[in-house]
């Protein structure tokens, strides 16, 4: 099953060619090169896992994770960036990021850490699924 | 070492370091010597000026007293002699006056006068009686001096012109010394006569010699010619002349400085007897008069001796103790300057490099993901995916990616400070730990490699991962510093109170002092050519600080190098940021 994903990272040539990479491997690519285009995405369709650059003009990572995250929380978000401070780290993983990648990556762990966030993605959604449909019975009375 | 050296103070010893931004505050050896100089200066001066003052003053008061005192001997001894020889020059003027001319012809009545002036006045040797003629007309005593005739010696005219006669003293027939007193007495007829008597000097010279002189003091009489008259202690003998020029004629005592023939200095005391040929004199030695004085002297001197010993004693301790401790007090300040700087050198060499490293990652991952894709495209196409030369190439670029991406990594790494977290660790088991990562290449190359661990290491609390990357550093760098066959030594000893040192020494290349100085810079590194990033002891210095240790190094080029590293048994508290 081929992971739906999307990269938002301000610079264009890592878009492209990560972009390229991810598709060899069999995953849907949807790219974003500003944290706006990003989140007019995020609403427009729905995403196994974020790759979020963390520094980037006008709106950074964390803010956009911050936006992400409280529109859709079981949205998974990989940041990747060149380079966080502790700070940065702990704060993103309190606003719920998956994990922290420095760049340069490498394109194995990465695909590793995709399968992670698509693995805890379908959890959340069995669990959800399995919610309704009980307060579904438990409505309906069955 | 010498004694001097020893107690040399450490501000004298060492350089002063005038220019820079790490000059000393004060220039110690010359504030030293200023304080030394006026602290002496107006302490002592006043002090030797008093003493001084003292001493002439003191000096003088004693000479003066001791010339009063020898003038007051004199003159009460000029009266005493003269009121001697007045006393019996008053004797004979009342037996001439008393008895009559025939009685004092006759030899017996004569005799029983004789007697008598003995028995009253004592001194009395004999009695004649001579006509106007000179001529000695009646004598009783000793000697036949009957009918001597005496009108040619000069005594007898005086006589005849004054009245009374006093002569010098002189041997006699018998050898003794004496002296004559003579008086005329005219009759009424207008015709005149002389008794004339002989004294011995017996009680003269009693008189002279019992004076309280003290010391060489002499008291003796000398006519105006200058022909002692007395015998004295250490003068010439009697009838010699004295070797002292004969003061001038005064009523008065006088007293005036002179030298003996030995060239001493002495005190001459004279007085002109009056009625007599004599010239009482008193010499009296200088020294001897200043005996007190000298001993005073002495107890002064020696009492400013000690004064000034004890002062400039005080005075070198007290400075010495001052001034060194502003010295140890500045030198503290230059080293702390000199630590700041230096960190703060390491610190914006680390922001500069985590600004640069940060602004690398993010082309370093474009060409990171280009090259995949690269590789990707290749090994997803059949056409290519065997030609393993462009895969290889590609590995080689994706390789040297990874390489720098270390690169930047470590350099964030040294420039963040990352969280300590502690643990109770054991010395020697973290370095154990450490020696097994190396233990391959140890065996490959036959480096020796001894540890040895005091047994009173306790456990304490520390970074394990910090401590192994410190110990891992300096151990690489030894080993790559050593040829085959090197010695790698690594104790651990405990510094009182609460320290322990670990020594880290290899018999490798060594340094030069230069490259000591450098050693912990970012990016200075000997080996580049063999991979080295010139990191790694930068951030080993990193990790030390962290953890609130100290790390020391000293080098012999061609002999090896020693680190030691000091790390406190008990975590530091976290210092304000």
């Amino acid at each position: 099953m081929s992971e739906k994903i999307l990269l938002i990272d301000d610079e264009v040539d890592f878009l492209s060619a990560m972009s390229e990479r991810m598709k060899a491997r069999d995953m849907q690519v949807t790219t974003a090169s500003s944290a706006k285009e990003g989140l007019e995405k995020v609403s427009a369709e729905s995403f196994d896992a974020v790759i979020l650059d963390l520094a980037m003009p006008e709106m950074d990572g964390i803010e956009t994770l911050k936006i992400l995250k409280e529109k859709n929380p079981d949205l998974q978000v990989i940041l990747l960036t060149g380079h966080a401070t502790i700070k940065q780290g702990i704060e993103a993983m309190k606003l719920g990021a998956l994990d922290l990648l420095e760049k340069p990556a490498d394109i194995n762990a990465l695909t590793a850490k995709i399968k992670t966030a698509q693995a805890r993605k379908m959890l959340i959604v069995e669990k959800k699924n399995e919610e309704t449909i009980r307060k579904i019975m438990a409505t309906k009375g069955w | 070492m010498t004694i001097i050296d020893r107690i040399k103070p450490d501000f004298l010893r060492s350089r002063n370091i005038t220019t820079g931004p790490f000059r000393q505050m004060f220039n110690y050896s010359r504030i030293w010597q200023w304080a030394m100089l006026l602290t002496s200066l107006v302490t002592l001066v006043p002090l030797v000026l008093i003493t001084a003052i003292d001493y002439n003053v003191t000096q003088q008061s004693i000479e003066s007293e001791n010339l009063l005192r020898t003038l007051r001997v004199g003159s009460n001894a000029k009266r005493t002699i003269s009121s001697f020889l007045s006393e019996r020059l008053a004797a004979l003027t009342f037996v001439v006056r008393d008895k009559s001319h025939e009685e004092l012809n006759d030899p017996a009545k004569l005799a029983v006068l004789l007697d008598n002036l003995r028995e009253s006045y004592g001194g009395f040797v004999d009695l004649g009686v001579i006509n106007s003629d000179g001529v000695q007309t009646t004598y009783v005593g000793p000697y036949s001096l009957q009918g001597k005739d005496y009108s040619d010696q000069d005594w007898c005219t005086e006589v005849q012109d004054k009245g009374f006669h006093i002569s010098d003293v002189f041997l006699g027939f018998r050898k003794v010394p004496h002296l004559v007193i003579a008086v005329k007495h005219t009759l009424p007829d207008g015709s005149c006569y002389i008794l004339r008597t002989a004294l011995d000097t017996v009680r003269f010279n009693e008189l002279l010699t019992t004076l309280e002189l003290g010391g060489r003091g002499d008291a003796f009489l000398v006519n105006r010619e200058g022909v002692i008259q007395t015998p004295t202690r250490y003068q010439k003998d009697i009838f010699e002349n004295i070797s002292y020029t004969i003061p001038e004629f005064s009523e008065n005592t006088e007293i005036r400085e002179d030298k003996n023939e030995q060239g001493e200095p002495v005190i001459v005391c004279s007085s002109y007897i009056p009625d007599s040929p004599y010239i009482l004199m008193i010499i009296k030695h200088k020294n001897d008069m200043m005996q007190s004085w000298h001993q005073t002297r002495l107890k002064l001197i020696l009492f400013l001796a000690v004064s000034i010993s004890v002062i400039i004693l005080v005075i070198f301790a007290f400075s010495t103790y001052l001034v060194n401790n502003m010295y140890l007090a500045d030198e503290r300040r230059l080293m702390i300057l000199h630590e700041m700087e230096y960190s703060n050198k390491l610190a914006s060499i680390g922001r500069l490099a985590a600004g640069v490293a940060h602004e690398i990652n993010n082309p370093l991952a474009i060409i990171n993901e280009k090259a995949g894709l690269i590789k990707d495209l290749f090994t997803y196409t059949d056409t290519y995916a065997a030609d393993t030369r462009i895969v290889g190439l590609i590995d080689s670029v994706l390789s040297s990616v990874e390489r720098c991406g270390i690169i930047t990594k470590r350099l964030l790494g040294f420039a963040r400070h990352m969280e300590v977290t502690l643990e109770s660790i054991s010395i020697g088991t973290v370095i154990n730990e450490v020696l097994t990562f190396l233990n391959k290449e140890a065996e490959y190359r036959n480096i020796s490699v001894k540890v040895d661990v005091a047994p009173n290491i306790p456990e304490f609390q520390c970074d394990r991962g910090k401590l192994q990357q410190i110990f891992l550093n300096i151990v690489n760098n030894a080993f790559s510093a050593m040829d085959v066959g090197g010695k790698l030594t690594i104790t651990v000893h405990p510094d009182p109170p609460d320290h322990i040192v670990v020594t880290i020494t290899d018999n490798g290349c060594g340094m030069t002092e230069e490259e000591l100085g450098k050693i912990y810079e970012p990016f200075y590194s000997t080996k580049t050519k063999t991979g080295g990033t010139g990191l790694g002891l930068s951030i080993t210095y990193g990790l030390v600080q962290e953890l609130g240790g100290k790390i020391k190094v000293t080098s012999t080029k061609g002999e090896g190098t020693t680190f030691s590293i000091q790390l406190p048994l008990h975590p530091p508290q976290k210092a304000e940021k």
